[in-house]
């Protein structure tokens, strides 16, 4: 055996299992030495697991891993590191209240016991600028951008000499012109001799970037080490699920009604009483669907709360079928017909020990039928939650499972039902197809054309820009807290130069 | 009614105070909220004591206190850690597991107790210093002074040396302290610990030094919460923790002597001449307690900084977004 | 949801490792129940272990608190006499912890209802030199129920007082909570402490009877009805200390769960305690619902504190109550915050009470409470995990 070779990491055979699921299923996997390799799969297809497992986080049940042609066992990412493997993972491992430097140092044997931050920061900044990434070490990690602060991340693993890094899903909160001074990062890494895992779902930043990429489906590998020049989208697209992705929805033109929705010059503050939303003017008709489209952060989540009342707007007006509803309690805007399908399933749209058929009346049980003076009719609350059930196909036990039980689509399902069972004339839509599998995201979005077609007015906000052009009549663009731009029909440069403050209209 | 007397006693009553805070805030720090403070420290007292009284060995007694409050803290750490039961409800079952195991074997202690079983020093130099010096440095319990060594060495802990950012890093977002290989829960576990220690330290400081004897739940009487009130006025930093502790100290010094002079301030004493009226100064450092408290949210709402992000909230490895 | 990583637990220098796996299903319904006896019988051994280290006879004790507290008709009545507060105060606490409102203050809640129970009673023989603001209120209340009034006035004025004293002292740490986001464990403890002292103040200082710790026993139409009182009809009852105050418990348990979970607000009360922010989603108003519950538990606290003064004391004086707003925090816990449950659990406890006055060291009954509690907390990972041995090296 010799001991170089020019395969920096060789994954044989692994197979990693948790309760009730296989996430790899005797994987083979082979990084060549300088390469850019991709790891393409849907959601839940594994690639975040297999990494998982090389990067130390995981040990797998079955399978080698070799490292340069060495056999290795890693009990802790500590020990992956120890060989020259790092990864960045989606949600970044920082702490914000710290800075650059305090966070590059996290984990590490050095400094022994007392820091000495100042003569850090001077080697931080040496390094940053030898690789090429412009950071100020002694600044705190909650005053970065979110490419700053995966610079910060990239550095980590630089710092600890890490030879293969593996990134999870990057360019998931990053704008278009972010992703391409990431590429052209990657690209000088490789250059210095580093190599590259690239896991990610985007097809056409997988043919961009990578050299080869291999390709998981439902904890198999269905292709690997294809170049990607020797290869295509649809192709990549059908090794990823087995059917062409593009699905037929079916969307019907129509005119849009009565304006349901409409928001005037609306500010207002983010939690930490930065402003985020600058005068926002936009609105919404019955029967159409606006697609907001934007980098995570630029004042979508705010835009959602304030229209259904759950933040103060400090300024402007916002008027649902023409009634004043401004910085009224969210129940009124509840009471006005106004669904919310919240962007944090677990955390906001569900409770998780209380039961579906609690969780499905969270919305109506202040009206009759379910509510009898201040009593709750719990038979009439549980024979909903049976038809409901069964017309959303929620996949659970029985009525009384408590929601923290059910599956992603299946929670997202339940959510949906309850929000479109009641008829709603305006519903705002956040990431509703966030984290599904393809089945799922399917139902999601002929639920919604339906909703459409019965004359509701929609206001949806997604990262897949694929969506947005698919499902919305019209697209917006926020940037910065404000309404960069509009745009009809599928033309995806202007909108993502609008998502980067590149263009306004 | 002198004012350097009530400092100077509230210097020493503060320590107590000052051990138990301290404690906790290492503790919330690492992320684990333990409101057994009281439980711990009425064990350390107990303990203290009878060792003291049975050895006449003050440091063993000590010794033995920490080691008590600390494994009984390790309980709380055990459910909380690893278990991932709710803190505030293990915190208050540690509570009452400390008083009730410290009243069933302190049952019997003699509850006399007038001589200090800890020596006393007056700094030779540091005493004559006009002002601080009667304050500080004289005639105050070997603890006291201990106290002030803590104070500095801890904040340079936290905040100068690498377990120190090891620490705020597992307090403030375990699952990053995780992913670069720091081990969260022993971690946890460790400062938990601590935390034990030093409210086993203060209830010994109570028993052999400031109030010395065993009067059961009264050798607190509610200090051990107050600590824990304080550590939220302090902002999780040890210099406020020892400013609230001090002036908490000399507060119920003073409350004591305001009921002595016929007259105060050059007006009828209404203390004095009626007496029943010392029972609303008793009230006094609880309600002042809730006033910190307030002061203390307010600010950190205003800041929005405040709590390590993570406090109370347990750490559970592979849980994954979504 | 249903897929979670397993989380290994490195047990140190174990031949063996613990392995929890997160559920996937809902744990059986028979798995509470049982890991709350288990708690209990625990609990006892633990408590034996520790009567044995300090020189005592555990089986001794046990069997004695088993005579005591249950033996015949006369004992288990004076069981169910400490068993009502504690229903009140499981009550109390029952209904703030469903909404993670830590109420810690139901001690001094009780103490609170008590002192304002014993004013409608106690204000006509306020001292000659009071101050005025305890004077004038004191006039005020003597004028309206003056000494000679009837049961059925006095008793009801004594029921609303205490009830509102208690919703005072659960009032103000709701307040601070909901406007000014203060944290209730402390707040409502600090609230302990001060209304201890205003009892004493109370006790000592204005209502003294030749300056003992207590004040003037109450006239008759002041105390709750007992059991005995009928002992003229029902020979059987004769000696029987069982007041009202038992059914005021009850009925209280009913109304509870009735609100908890057939009404609207219950539901509320129930969705914030589950997730506070999917809540303020669903358009609940959290502030609002911290008020009303704190206020709520305080009254049923201080419902506790004046049955015990017209029921078991009738005088006010400085210890009344052998820490049943603790107790309380047990019996809700061990009754898994369901009301109807929180009467059996409470008799139990009341048993526990009774008997341990008498089984030296003091601290017995509190040190088992405290077990139980630490006991059923460990145990309730059982209900998230399910908890498997492993040699350790066979698998990771």
């Amino acid at each position: 055996m010799t001991t170089s070779s020019p395969l920096a990491v060789e994954m044989r055979g692994i197979v990693k299992r948790f309760p009730g699921v296989l996430a790899n299923d005797h994987v083979d996997f082979e990084l060549r030495a300088g390469e850019i390799h991709a790891l393409l799969g849907e959601n839940g297809a594994g690639k975040s697991t297999l990494m998982s497992v090389l990067a130390g986080l995981y040990k797998p049940e079955a399978g080698t891993i070799l490292v340069r042609g060495q056999p290795v066992s890693f009990n802790s990412p500590r020990d992956a590191t120890a060989r020259g493997l790092g990864m960045i993972h989606q949600h970044f491992t920082l702490i914000p209240s710290q800075t650059v430097t305090e966070n590059i140092l996290l984990g590490l044997d050095e400094p022994r016991f007392f820091m000495r931050l100042k003569a850090y920061d001077q080697r931080m900044a040496e390094m940053s600028q030898r690789f090429g990434l412009q950071i100020t070490p002694h600044v705190k990690v909650w005053q970065l951008s979110v490419g700053e602060q995966q610079r910060v991340e990239i550095l980590k693993m630089l710092y600890r000499g890490v030879d293969v890094l593996i990134m999870d899903e990057p360019t998931a909160v990053l704008a278009p012109q972010e992703i391409g001074e990431l590429f052209k990062t990657l690209r000088a890494m490789v250059a210095q001799g580093k190599s590259i895992i690239f896991i990610s779902h985007k097809l056409n930043e997988v043919m961009a970037i990578a050299d080869r990429v291999t390709v998981l489906r439902l904890g198999k590998v269905t292709a690997a080490g294809l170049k990607t020049s020797e290869t295509s989208i649809p192709e990549l697209a059908r090794l990823m699920v087995g059917r062409t992705v593009l699905f037929d929805l079916d969307k019907k033109p129509q005119e849009p009604g009565v304006v349901v929705l409409q928001l005037e010059g609306v500010c207002a503050d983010n939690d930490k009483g930065l402003p985020a939303l600058r005068g926002v003017s936009l609105t919404v008709r019955a029967g159409e669907i606006v697609g907001v489209a934007g980098v995570a952060g630029n004042g979508q989540t705010e835009l959602a709360e304030v229209i259904t009342g759950l933040r103060r707007c400090t300024a402007g007006r916002i008027l649902v079928n023409g009634e004043d509803v401004t910085n009224r309690p969210a129940s009124v805007t509840i009471h006005k017909g106004v669904a919310h399908v919240p962007e944090d399933r677990t955390h906001v749209g569900s409770a998780p020990t209380l039961s579906i058929t609690d969780n499905v009346i969270m919305k109506s049980y202040r009206q009759p039928p379910l509510a009898r003076g201040w009593a709750l009719d719990g038979k009439a609350a549980r024979q909903k939650a049976e038809t409901l059930k069964v017309e959303y196909t929620i996949a659970a036990p029985t009525v009384d499972t408590p929601a923290r039980m059910l599956s992603g689509g299946n929670l997202q399902r339940m959510i949906l039902a309850r929000e479109l069972s009641s008829r709603p004339q305006l519903l705002i839509a956040m990431q509703p197809t966030r984290g599904l599998d393809v089945g799922a995201i399917e139902g999601v979005q002929r639920l919604l054309l339906t909703q459409r077609e019965q004359g509701a007015a929609i206001l949806l906000s997604s990262e897949e820009l694929d969506e947005i052009f698919t499902l919305s009549d019209r697209v917006i663009v926020m940037y910065s807290g404000e309404i960069a731009g509009e745009v009809h029909g599928h033309d995806a440069e202007t909108v993502g130069l609008m998502m980067t403050g590149a263009k306004r209209m | 009614m002198d004012p350097l007397i009530i400092l100077q006693a509230g210097v020493a009553s503060g320590t107590v105070l000052l051990f138990a805070t301290l404690g906790e805030i290492f503790a919330e720090r690492s992320g684990v909220l333990n409101l057994g403070v009281e439980g711990m420290m009425l064990i350390g007292a107990m303990s203290a004591f009878s060792v003291t009284v049975a050895t006449g060995n003050g440091w063993l007694g000590l010794l033995m206190a920490m080691l008590a409050a600390g494994a009984l803290s390790l309980l709380h750490g055990l459910v909380s850690i690893h278990f991932q039961a709710d803190q505030v409800v293990s915190g208050l079952a540690l509570t009452f597991l400390g008083t009730g195991l410290s009243l069933v074997f302190g049952e019997g202690l003699s509850k006399a107790g007038t001589i200090t079983l800890l020596p006393v020093y007056t700094v030779p130099l540091l005493s004559a210093i006009p002002l601080a010096g009667p304050v500080l440095f004289t005639n105050q319990s070997v603890m006291v002074y201990i106290g002030y060594l803590f104070l500095p060495l801890v904040w340079i802990y936290i905040n100068r040396t690498r377990p120190g950012l090891h620490l705020r890093a597992v307090g403030e977002n375990p699952a990053a302290a995780d992913a670069m290989g720091l081990n969260v829960y022993r971690l946890r576990y460790a400062y938990v610990f601590v935390g034990g220690l030093l409210a086993g330290l203060a209830g010994g400081t109570i028993s052999l030094a400031i109030s010395p004897g065993w009067f059961s739940e009264l050798t607190t009487s509610g200090q051990g919460w107050i600590a824990i009130g304080l550590v939220i006025f302090a902002q999780w930093d040890p210099w406020r923790a020892a400013f609230g502790s001090y002036a908490f100290g000399a507060l119920r010094r003073l409350i004591l002597d305001i009921q002595g002079p016929e007259s105060l301030l050059g007006l009828r004493n209404p203390f004095y001449y009626n007496p029943y009226w010392g029972f609303f100064l008793e009230m006094l450092p609880y309600a002042f307690t809730i006033i910190v408290l307030v002061i203390g949210s307010r600010e950190a709402l205003r800041k929005r900084l405040g709590a390590p992000a993570a406090l109370g909230v347990p750490y559970i490895r592979g849980e994954r977004g979504l | 949801m249903a897929t979670q990583a397993t989380s290994p637990v490195k047990s140190p220098a174990f031949p063996f490792r613990l392995r929890f796996e997160r559920r996937v299903e809902v744990p059986p319904p028979w798995l509470g129940p049982a890991v709350s006896v288990g708690a209990i019988v625990i609990a006892l051994l633990l408590g034996a272990v520790v009567l044995r280290l300090v020189g005592g006879d555990p089986w001794a004790a046990y069997r004695h608190i088993a005579r005591a507290a249950f033996g015949d008709i006369g004992v288990f009545s004076d069981t169910l006499v400490k068993a009502t507060p504690l229903i009140l105060t499981g009550l109390a606490c029952s209904v703030a912890f469903r909404m993670k409102l830590w109420n810690i203050g139901a001690e001094g809640q009780f103490f609170a209802g008590a002192l304002a129970a014993s004013a409608v009673v106690l204000a006509p023989y306020v001292p000659a030199g009071a101050p005025g603001w305890i004077a004038i209120p004191a006039a005020a209340v003597a004028a309206l129920i003056p000494p000679t009034a009837p049961g059925w006035i006095i008793i009801p004025a004594m029921l609303v007082a205490g009830m509102l004293g208690g919703a005072l002292w659960g009032f103000i740490p709701g307040w601070l909570k909901a406007k000014l986001r203060v944290n209730e464990i402390i707040t409502t403890l600090m609230m302990n402490y001060i209304v201890i002292a205003l009892v004493n103040f109370f006790v000592f200082g204005v209502w003294s009877e030749g300056g003992f710790q207590m004040s003037r026993t109450f006239q008759k139409a002041a105390w709750l009805p007992r059991l005995a009182d009928f002992a003229t009809q029902v020979k059987a009852f004769r000696g029987l200390t069982t007041h009202l105050g038992l059914v005021f418990g009850v009925i209280a348990a009913v109304i509870v769960w009735y609100i908890l979970y057939r009404s609207r607000w219950g539901y509320e009360i129930r969705l914030i305690g589950d997730n506070p922010r999917a809540a303020d989603y669903a358009g609940i108003n959290i502030t609002r619902n911290t008020v009303l519950v704190l206020m709520t538990s305080g009254a049923l606290a201080g419902l506790a504190g004046m049955s015990e003064i017209a029921g078991v004391v009738h005088r006010l004086q400085t210890s009344i109550s052998p820490g049943y707003g603790f107790s309380g925090i047990i019996i809700a816990w061990l009754a898994k915050l369901n009301p109807l449950v929180v009467v059996p659990v409470s008799i139990l406890f009341g048993g526990l009470i009774l008997a341990g006055r008498e089984i030296q060291p003091s601290g017995v009954p509190r040190l088992i409470q405290g077990i139980i509690l630490f006991m059923l907390i460990a145990s309730e990972v059982l209900m998230h995990y399910r908890v498997r041995l492993v040699r350790a090296g066979a698998e990771e």
